[in-house]
């Protein structure tokens, strides 16, 4: 048969034709859909018995109950625990997330011992008997050549059996370097030492607080315990008033009352000319003052001669009208609190300004008042017998410091973990030997970065418990991993800024996922590895056994409810609460109040970086989960750029969404620029807890680590960071 | 669509959010996406294919340093009643697989009838409907967390807020069988609901004078459910979608921007 063109055509169209014009492209596609959506990976979710059970987050320092709600042995959701006295019922964006750290990727699934170079990811499976041998044998060594000083660890809290076991077991073993994680913890805790000579955290009694001066607190973006000051904030709307004294406007300052936008790090000065005020027309606490306070005289003539409205403005920005009216209100207030420590309150700040802060409550006699600052003491339930030390142990706690604290220099602070990589690198004082670090992430917490991966790379021995793969960990040698919190008991007294002492008690909610251990345990292993002295100072079979024993008859409670309140607690009101040497409230003043001066020339670099803090950044020790990120929005990371704010008026032609390159003395990176008309002219704004480069591929490498582009700034009394900011540029990318 | 139960009142569930309290924190987010096995990708910052049944928005007045203002705006899907249940995603779409339950208000989505056209999408004013555009992928491990009450999406299939319906379902079935026919207030709330710890968010009943949501919005059932509060406002109100997400702000300017607020609208002679 003769093929022509014509049949073959014919033949081509036409069998096109039929096939389009019969069901069979249909029933294709049908079919296909039908069978690709019904692909056995879509999963089902097993059903079974529902349960729940209550513990406590420690996501955070909030301390928020919670109530996990479980289908057989799977933890299904986190929800916030009802009647918990700190956020009865709501919980936050990272709680909610929680299970996905249980179960996620991130876990390190049992003992890891590195085999490739530092941070290179190469880590070799080992057991736990291995692993605490090896600890045990490093730390032996270094014990025998009389340098157990040079063991440092690095823990997120001092507080709980936990963080106390792990300082016990320093002490006897003969190293003073047990260091905190820095925050305003640290300057609250020093105000409250200088100026009412108690040694006791800072509570606030917000829920009463019916007048909230901030000077910079992110007070709903994760200050304090974020759940607490967020159901505080919904208070304030109904009867109360927030003035937010900020540079940007946060959400804070978008939900206050009052924002005023003020020159950035110059609050202390406005603190002391809102003083000014109130002590020019008589609207302190007669009372107070006169009969409870110490050094009022000197005070007011400082205030008065250096910080009138007038002069101040000029400093600040914020009008004398202003000052005057903020002072008014403030004083005029029956319940006012004044609070300070900007965002997240990661960063200690400037002594003189929580002084200066602090001397405003007092003014306003609002120390243990009803809406005012409280002392709050641990809850004394750790009673354990004194150690004893043998003379190695003693010889290594007679050492001074690797950080400074407690030195001539800095002699009331406690813990200054900032100057850590400095000490380190700059070889002035003995070299680190070996590094713990439990409960905390300063790779990447810590600011300038750099100096950090410097520091971690000359100490030759590092050992992280943490139970995720954070950049820490990355940079270890060894990773003893913790229970997660939901797989463990452990204490959580008091949260942060919570003004009555309470316990809450974290329980397994499932068991174990992996070949993981309690950190008590292996303290308690480690110790009894040693011997002598050292195990002498740990009697208890097991950390179940050492929390139960501690606990006392507080237990029972604790298990039942989730958490123990003193019932009894009361402020001491000012006769007998005060432990300074006059037995009264000293106005202090450490030093002139001038603002710390940031890092960087202002000619070559003109604008001003500053951090911003949100609720669904995440930027301390654990970083964002999946759900946490995904709420983050596309003006703060877009891809894996992050985005920074500037005001319209000085973006100097970069338009909406550009490119550009951000350089500081301490880094440049490429960020993108979103105009916002929130921010004062001449900052730059860049969010916090972006960055990372450890954890899983849903956080890993999106945007830049705010503290590669910043270095801390000694306070001079405290020595603690009160870096609010760092001189800055943009550039075409 | 169902024949409304005789024994039972009809129920309109609805929410009202009041946008002083919001603080943005984007807990009602990870509430809702926890309760509900929403999936997530390895990047989400492209909003338009991020699934978020729940998303906070954040609004600006447009004024300059220092008159500039933001608010944040929790959306969930309206569950629009229009005229009689005749929502803009019900009356489009082509399988069934969206429907309005007179016996609740609830706006329905079922997953296996959805076959991905996407017209619900298109006609949603309030872009309160996703599409999954890949299939849900969990890391290893991670699907232990999945909720048996709420089936997990497949490719090609549109999902929304449900007002956690699958609560409501629990709900009457504990109630059935302890021989009753109602629900108490608190027994059934949305995850969002709980979860905000502002408490900015109220969901009940409008229809029952005696929940705090009809107290609050003091919906006017004869006029498409307008509410009689000066405070509070709804989406989009012009379009007549009725729907039955109410917002409460003091401020002005949030309340025009709720309802598409054009500047000189009045001049351009809108209708």
């Amino acid at each position: 048969m003769k093929v022509c063109r014509r049949s073959f055509l014919s033949l081509i169209i036409g069998g096109a034709a039929g096939t389009v014009l019969s069901p069979l492209p249909l029933k294709l596609m049908d079919d296909s859909s039908i069978w690709s959506q019904a692909w056995p990976w879509t999963p089902v979710p097993e059903d079974g018995e529902v349960s729940h059970v209550g513990s406590i987050c420690t996501l955070c320092p909030g301390g928020c109950g919670i109530t996990v709600r479980k289908v057989n042995d799977r933890a299904i959701k986190i929800e916030g625990m009802k009647g918990h006295p700190v956020n009865n019922g709501g919980i936050c964006v990272l709680g909610l997330s929680g299970l996905q750290l249980l179960y996620g990727p991130t876990r390190v699934k049992t003992p890891l011992k590195r085999v490739g170079a530092r941070g290179e990811g190469r880590w070799e499976k080992i057991s736990w008997d291995e692993a605490i041998a090896e600890v045990v044998k490093k730390l032996g060594e270094l014990r025998e050549k009389g340098k157990s000083h040079t063991v440092a660890c690095i823990s997120g809290t001092d507080r709980g059996t936990v963080a106390q076991l792990l300082g016990r077991f320093l002490t006897v073993y003969g190293s003073p370097n047990f260091i905190r994680i820095p925050s305003i913890q640290d300057s609250y805790e020093l105000t409250m030492h200088l100026m009412q000579g108690v040694q006791a955290s800072a509570g606030f009694d917000v829920e009463n607080a019916d007048f909230v001066l901030s000077f910079g607190s992110g007070l709903i973006e994760g200050w304090g315990s974020p759940v607490r000051m967020i159901k505080a904030n919904s208070k304030w709307k109904e009867r109360g008033k927030v003035v937010q004294i900020e540079s940007r406007l946060s959400n804070t300052a978008a939900k206050a009352d009052k924002w005023v936008p003020i020159n950035p790090g110059t609050e202390a000065a406005l603190a002391l000319a809102i003083a000014n005020v109130i002590i020019q027309k008589s609207l302190y606490n007669a009372d107070f003052v006169k009969n409870y306070s110490s050094g009022f005289e000197e005070f007011k003539q400082m205030v008065l001669n250096e910080f009138s409205p007038d002069d101040v403005s000029g400093i600040t920005g914020v009008s004398a009208s202003t000052i005057e009216s903020l002072a008014k209100g403030f004083a005029g207030s029956s319940k006012p609190l004044a609070v300070c420590g900007r965002g997240h309150g990661e960063t200690p700040g400037s002594l003189n300004e929580f002084m200066a802060v602090h001397a405003l409550n007092a003014l306003v006699g609002n120390i243990g008042k009803k809406g005012g600052v409280w002392t709050v003491p641990d809850p004394d339930y750790i009673k354990w017998p004194e150690v004893e030390m043998d003379r190695t142990a003693a010889n290594g706690m007679h050492k001074a410091r690797i950080d400074g604290a407690g030195s001539k220099r800095y002699p009331d602070t406690r813990y200054l973990l900032d100057r850590l990589p400095n000490a380190i690198n700059s070889g002035k004082e003995y070299p680190v030997e070996a590094l713990f670090v439990a409960g905390a992430n300063p790779v990447y917490t810590i600011p300038d970065s750099k100096a950090v991966k410097e520091a971690f790379n000359k100490v030759p021995f590092v050992v992280s418990f943490s139970s995720y793969m954070d950049e820490t960990a990355v940079n270890s040698d060894l990773i003893l991993p913790n229970h997660v919190f939901l797989e463990r008991y452990e204490d959580v007294p008091t949260p942060v800024g919570l003004q009555k002492p309470i316990i809450g008690l974290s329980k397994p909610v499932v068991k174990p996922q992996f070949n993981t251990k309690h950190l008590g345990d292996v303290i308690l292993l480690m110790a009894k590895s040693f011997g002598g002295q050292i195990a002498k100072a740990f009697p208890w079979d097991s950390y179940e056994v050492c929390l139960k024993e501690t606990l006392g008859n507080k237990w029972d409670k604790l298990i039942n409810d989730g958490f123990w309140a003193d019932s009894n607690f009361r402020p001491v009101v000012w006769g007998g609460a005060f432990n300074t040497p006059s037995k009264k409230f000293e106005f202090v003043n450490k030093g002139k109040a001038e603002s710390i001066k940031i890092e960087g020339d202002e000619k070559a670099y003109p604008l001003i970086l500053m951090p911003y803090d949100s609720m669904r950044l995440a930027s301390g020790f654990i970083g964002d989960p999946p759900f946490v990120i995904k709420t983050v929005e596309d003006t703060v990371l877009k891809g894996k750029e992050i985005v920074v704010e500037v005001n319209p008026r000085s973006a100097r032609g970069f338009r909406e969404g550009d490119q550009a390159i951000l350089s500081t003395p301490k880094g440049i990176v490429k960020v993108r620029v979103h105009h916002f008309n929130g921010i004062m002219p001449g900052l730059v704004a860049l969010p916090r807890g972006l960055g990372h480069t450890a954890y899983d591929e849903y956080l890993a490498d999106k945007g830049i680590n705010f503290n590669e582009l910043i270095g801390p700034v000694e306070d001079p009394v405290s020595g603690l960071n009160a870096a609010w900011g760092i001189r800055a540029k943009l550039t075409r990318a | 669509m169902k024949e409304q139960h005789k024994n039972t009142k009809a129920k309109k569930y609805g929410m009202v959010i009041d946008l002083d309290k919001c603080t943005g924190c984007g807990a009602c987010m990870a509430a809702c996406m926890a309760e509900n096995n929403v999936p997530f990708k390895k990047d989400e910052s492209n909003k338009l294919d991020s699934i978020t049944w729940m998303r906070v928005y954040s609004l600006t007045n447009g004024k300059k340093f220092p008159e500039a203002d933001i608010c944040y705006i929790p959306r969930p899907c309206m569950h629009c009643e229009a005229h009689n249940g005749h929502a803009p995603c019900v009356s489009v779409c082509p399988a069934v697989a969206t429907d309005y339950n007179h016996e609740t208000g609830i706006v329905s989505q079922i997953y296996t009838r959805c076959f991905g056209c996407r017209y619900c999408m298109a006609a949603c004013p309030y872009h309160a409907r996703y599409f999954n555009w890949w299939d849900p992928v969990w890391p290893d491990g991670m699907e232990k967390y999945l909720s048996p009450n709420v089936s997990p999406r497949m490719r090609g299939v549109v999902e929304k807020c449900s007002f956690c319906f699958h609560r409501h379902q629990l709900a009457m079935n504990k109630a059935y069988v302890e021989g009753r026919r109602e629900l108490e207030e608190d027994e059934y709330q949305t995850s969002c609901t709980q979860a905000c710890p502002a408490g900015a968010i109220v969901f009940g009943d409008l229809n029952n004078p005696g929940h705090a949501v009809n107290q609050i919005a003091k919906p006017d059932h004869k006029h498409g459910g307008r509410p009689m509060n000066p405070h509070a406002f709804r989406l989009l109100e012009r379009l007549g979608t009725n729907p039955k997400v109410y917002y409460l702000s003091s401020r002005e300017w949030v309340r025009r921007a709720g309802d598409n607020y054009i500047k000189d609208e009045g001049k351009q002679g809108n209708h």
